[in-house]
């Protein structure tokens, strides 16, 4: 049947309009795919012969990361030691400094800003590494010898930053309270005993659980944008090879930091 | 009566985006062949591969594995036709963060349940086979082009797979080196029986190997058969495809190419019918012995050399030689009778006994690094060809009267 195709006249509104139907529609799909895709690499965490693998890649994301994770602490911890000092001083409640520090730590700036510098230290990696196989047809050699590549590749990745994310945000979270003690008591004189007095009072453990929620929250984001853009980096449409790779890492590192706040914002309005 | 195809391709067509690429594609692949894929590039050569091993579907047709479809296979049913296959890329696609021994392992490591002291007995076996010992601990990007291929095709082979799927094996490699995998494809092929699906434009030695030649022309099969029916049939593309892939000299031996050879010859004979004064020369050595005593590399340097001594002894006389198998030089004597042609071939089966044999053993000690024992003999029939005569009769009379010429004999310490 021969297809009918209605006149279209192109202005500023229908331009507008199609780019957001476009985009929208785009979107979506890559949502759906990437529920899928996060759902197969999940699956997968659980078959054989993944431990060894896993256990690497809680090397490569965890441990590698963890000095950078608490160099930012250390100095975050400072900051936020110096800036509440002279805040608090106004209102002649230093003695809060500890709480805080600890507060703002632990509930906000701790799992955030792990997870931002995991996304730039090792998300970035790892979508690297993965568009790299993929247009050196790598994933393909994986594929014809039978062997899964959402399972050998992706799995060990998802599985590795659910364990170090929660991991790396309590070392960031300790060593930025040290850092607000360096600065708090050690620079600027706030008696010791108080500082970590407040600390220990003010943190309950629902505020650590909802760190650790949201360490989880960002694992999966995450782990999940950062492997998906390196898996179908041979799928875009603005770039091929080494150049789709380099678009993918970008894509990759800038959708995590986004996706993370607005993840932020919607675990925090959750568990408030 | 034909038996049923290993694999078929049923009106097998694909598409990316307005691209046609296989466009209602059939073939037929048989069971313990070697069947060559043939076709300019961008034929679809590497797209109807992918097909076979599924990293590819086809937009329409079917792929028919033992006449079931493929589309139509259980899971498990799929698994172990996949299993069965394995496939060396284009571009070797290995892990480049791997070293080659870690390579070699990786399918068995990922897909058996074997201990680690079997994977590397195997490993270490494949390694071994294709001279890759003294690389064993680099990594890809440390290796060359050919030792890369080599290692694609160690992991290809690790599995012990039913059916080799290669994409352009030879791409990259010396003459030598291209004859090498040849042989090797030829030899496990023989020793662990599986088919063996190539891509290569490695003319004529590839065809020297492959049973049956499939030839990709702008998305269809313009032929499928021998390489003997191709050449039969007569018909001016395949000719002309074949001669530009070709060409006119025969990469390892500096010997005219067998297209150009075939135009010599009618060019010949298109106007000279005379019946006494053109005879041949079949020479040929026994690769499959040498290739066991000296090894594959020696063995055909051995070959190089042939066909260099044989160029260089007849071309002076208008003479004019090809290879037409894999172990078989033929030489045709435009203007010499038969008797005069024995005469000839008397001073050079001389001359290559005195010289050009006795270099072998220095070859083969340079290769291996010890003093190597071992027996060459060449032989040669002598005919005479007459005006209606095609290459392939020619051949078959020479042959019958073939015997041998030249000899190098490890007891007597040298040419007897």
């Amino acid at each position: 049947m021969a297809e009918i195709r209605l006149p279209v006249h192109k202005n500023i509104l229908t331009l507008v309009f199609s780019y957001t139907g476009r985009e929208a529609l785009r979107l979506v799909g890559d949502l759906g795919a990437m529920v899928i895709f996060f759902a197969l690499a999940f699956f997968n965490i659980f078959r054989k012969k993944q431990f060894i693998e896993i256990v690497k890649q809680i090397y490569y994301i965890g441990a590698t990361s963890s000095l950078i994770v608490m160099l930012v602490g250390l100095f975050t911890g400072m900051v936020m030691g110096l800036q509440l000092f002279y805040t608090l001083v106004k209102f002649g409640s230093v003695g809060a400094l500890g709480s805080a520090v600890s507060l703002s730590l632990v509930r906000e700036l701790g799992p955030v800003l792990t997870a931002i510098m995991i996304t730039a230290r090792a998300g970035s990696g790892m979508t690297a590494e993965i568009g790299i196989m993929r247009i050196s047809e790598q994933i393909d050699a994986l594929s014809s010898m039978r062997i899964d590549p959402v399972r050998y590749l992706i799995s060990p990745r998802v599985a590795a930053s659910i364990i170090s994310f929660p991991l790396l945000t309590s070392f960031f979270d300790l060593v930025g309270i040290l850092g607000g003690y360096f600065t708090g008591v050690l620079l600027l004189g706030t008696n010791a005993g108080t500082y970590f007095y407040r600390v220990q009072s003010s943190i309950n453990m629902v505020d650590v659980r909802g760190g650790f929620i949201k360490s989880l929250v960002f694992a999966v984001i995450v782990s999940c944008i950062c492997c998906f853009q390196g898996y179908f980096c041979h799928m875009r449409t603005d770039g091929y090879g080494a150049k789709a790779v380099g678009l993918a890492t970008i894509s990759a590192v800038v959708i995590s930091c986004v996706m993370i706040l607005i993840a932020d914002y919607v675990v925090t309005s959750f568990i408030m | 009566m034909e038996s049923v195809p290993l694999i078929e391709f049923r009106n097998v067509s694909k598409q990316f985006n307005d691209k046609i690429v296989l466009n209602k594609v059939n073939a037929r692949i048989y069971e313990n062949q070697i069947t060559t894929i043939i076709g300019k590039s961008g034929t679809g050569k590497s797209v109807f591969l992918k097909h076979i091993i599924g990293l590819l579907k086809a937009d329409e047709g079917d792929i028919l594995f033992h006449g079931k479809s493929v589309n139509k296979m259980d899971k498990a049913e799929r698994r172990a036709y996949m299993s069965d296959i394995s496939y060396l890329f284009q571009n070797n696609a290995l892990l480049d963060s791997m070293t080659v021994f870690d390579n070699v392992a990786f399918p068995l490591r990922q897909t058996t349940n074997l201990n680690k002291k079997e994977i590397e007995k195997r490993v270490l076996q494949r390694i071994e086979d294709l001279e890759l010992t003294e690389a064993i601990k680099k990594y890809p990007s440390e290796l060359s082009g050919g030792m890369q291929k080599r290692v694609a095709l160690a992991r290809a082979l690790v599995t012990d797979p039913k059916i080799v799927l290669f994409d352009e094996p030879t791409t990259g490699q010396d003459p030598i080196r291209k004859n090498m995998i040849l042989s090797m494809i030829t030899h496990y092929r023989k020793k662990f029986g599986f088919t063996a699906i190539m891509i290569s434009h490695d003319i004529p030695d590839v065809f020297f190997i492959s049973d049956r030649i499939i030839i990709l022309w702008e998305g269809a099969v313009g032929f499928e058969g021998t390489y003997e029916e191709a050449v039969k049939l007569k018909l001016p593309i395949i000719g002309e495809f074949l001669r530009s892939l070709e060409g006119f000299q025969d990469e390892l031996t500096g010997l005219l190419s067998r297209e150009a050879f075939r135009m010599h010859y009618a060019g010949m004979l298109g106007g000279a019918a005379t019946t006494t004064s053109v005879s041949a020369a079949l020479f040929s050595v026994r690769m499959n012995l040498l290739d066991d005593v000296l090894g594959p590399q020696t063995a055909l340097e051995t070959l190089k050399l042939l066909g260099k001594f044989t160029n260089r002894q007849f071309n002076s006389v208008g003479g004019f030689s090809a290879r037409h198998s894999r172990d078989q030089i033929l030489t045709i004597f435009p203007h010499t009778t038969p008797d005069e042609a024995r005469e000839l071939v008397a001073g050079f089966a001389l001359k290559l006994q005195q010289g050009a044999l006795a270099g072998i053993e220095s070859i083969a000690g340079r290769k291996t690094g010890k003093v190597v024992c071992f027996d060459i003999y060449i032989h040669a029939g002598i005919t005479g060809i007459f005006p209606a005569d095609e290459i392939e009769e020619i051949i078959a009379k020479a042959e019958a009267k073939q015997e041998i010429i030249a000899t190098y004999r490890c007891d007597s310490g040298g040419s007897k």
